[in-house]
């Protein structure tokens, strides 16, 4: 048995490296720079209001897809595999909605 | 795959009876996903609470040039983060946070390319991807360690409150930037995260070392990277979070 692993571990077989994964690695690294930099136009050059935070919340999301998605490998597993770690996501939108209203009442008792 | 797709029919219903892997991933990795679930859990709790707390102060209401800091009403965050090594007195609104930023997605491409060559068995480019996130993880933290301290110390003129008295930097009881509780969620969200990091470069440096000494050779395959490569580009997600929600919003 041991001879075994000893005979395999000394004829490992290196593959070339995978040009075309390694492209789009580079490909979605790219997305996330310049998204980054788009949001740092929209924060000096876009007026404050409700827009700009929605379009800072969808940057993120469109950020943070690529890299659940493609670094994590998420994209690629099976669908079970995928739901089971959205699906109790949900917890955190109920948790946003709750603790928003929660301080905005807390504002108007307090001033 | 191949083999459990081929098998369909009887064979499909039972596919949660034992004998085949449903999601088809391995159980290290399957815990690791449900650890980082649970961890994203902790990462929204304190993302959310610094917005109801946010929420119940007054926010300020005038132009960003004219802006001052004051306890009465929560900062705007691009002129508390202004400030950037080595240039004393320069007024570089969220500069340093950017090129944190960059540090750290770097870092997760370099990441990335590691389990890539870890796939194909070839250790000796395991090793050099390998070091090049151990170098974007210390350099993040190196970066973080400086905003830490500018925060803390605070700025050349502080802020003078109503009754004369001028304060600088920040505690967790009182700081010259706005409320107690801004200081206290940037220590407290940018620490735990910072934590989070600190303990990736520790399990970075452990699969840097493993493979460097050939034990994934001889165990035959490469999975312990892409475990803590999930842990890592974690880490890369939820800084774009704190990034958005403490830094931008």
């Amino acid at each position: 048995m041991d001879s075994n692993i000893e005979e395999q571990s000394s004829t490992i077989k290196v593959l070339p490296p995978n040009k075309e994964k390694i492209r789009r690695l580079w490909t979605i690294a790219g997305i996330l720079g310049v998204i980054t930099c788009v949001e740092f136009a929209i924060a000096f050059l876009w007026p404050d209001g409700a827009l700009k935070i929605a379009l800072f919340v969808g940057l993120t999301i469109v950020k943070a897809f690529y890299i659940v998605s493609e670094f994590m490998h998420l994209g690629h597993e099976v669908k079970v595999m995928i739901w089971s770690i959205l699906l109790p996501l949900i917890f955190v939108i109920w948790l946003i909605l709750a603790l928003l209203i929660q301080g905005d009442s807390i504002f108007l008792l307090k001033y | 795959m191949s083999a459990s797709t081929a098998a369909v029919g009887e064979e499909s219903k039972n596919i949660w009876m034992g004998g085949v892997s449903p999601m088809n991933v391995s159980y290290g990795k399957l815990m690791m996903w449900f650890f980082l679930l649970s961890d994203a859990f902790t990462f929204s709790a304190l993302l959310v609470a610094y917005g109801t707390i946010r929420f119940t102060y007054m926010a300020y209401e005038g132009t960003a040039d004219a802006f001052a800091f004051s306890q009465e009403y929560w900062p705007i965050p691009e002129k508390v983060f202004e400030a950037a090594p080595f240039l004393h007195g320069v007024n570089l609104p969220l500069v340093f946070v950017g090129i944190m930023t960059f540090i750290l997605i770097m870092s997760s491409v370099t990441m990335v390319l590691a389990v890539e060559a870890g796939q194909r068995m070839d250790k000796k480019a395991v090793e050099k991807w390998m070091l090049w996130t151990l170098l974007g993880g210390i350099a993040f933290l190196s970066c973080q360690a400086w905003e830490w301290t500018h925060f803390i110390v605070g700025t050349d003129d502080g802020s003078t409150l109503t009754n004369g008295t001028t304060l600088f930097g920040a505690s967790l009881i009182v700081n010259q930037y706005g409320p107690p509780a801004f200081a206290d969620f940037f220590f407290f969200i940018t620490g735990f995260h910072g934590f989070h990091v600190f303990s990736g470069v520790m399990f970075n440096f452990l699969i840097f070392y493993w493979a460097v000494v050939g034990k994934f050779e001889r165990v035959g395959h490469y999975e312990m990277v892409e475990k803590v490569g999930l842990y890592w580009h974690f880490v890369d997600l939820v800084w774009v979070f704190v990034f958005t929600f403490f830094y931008m919003v």
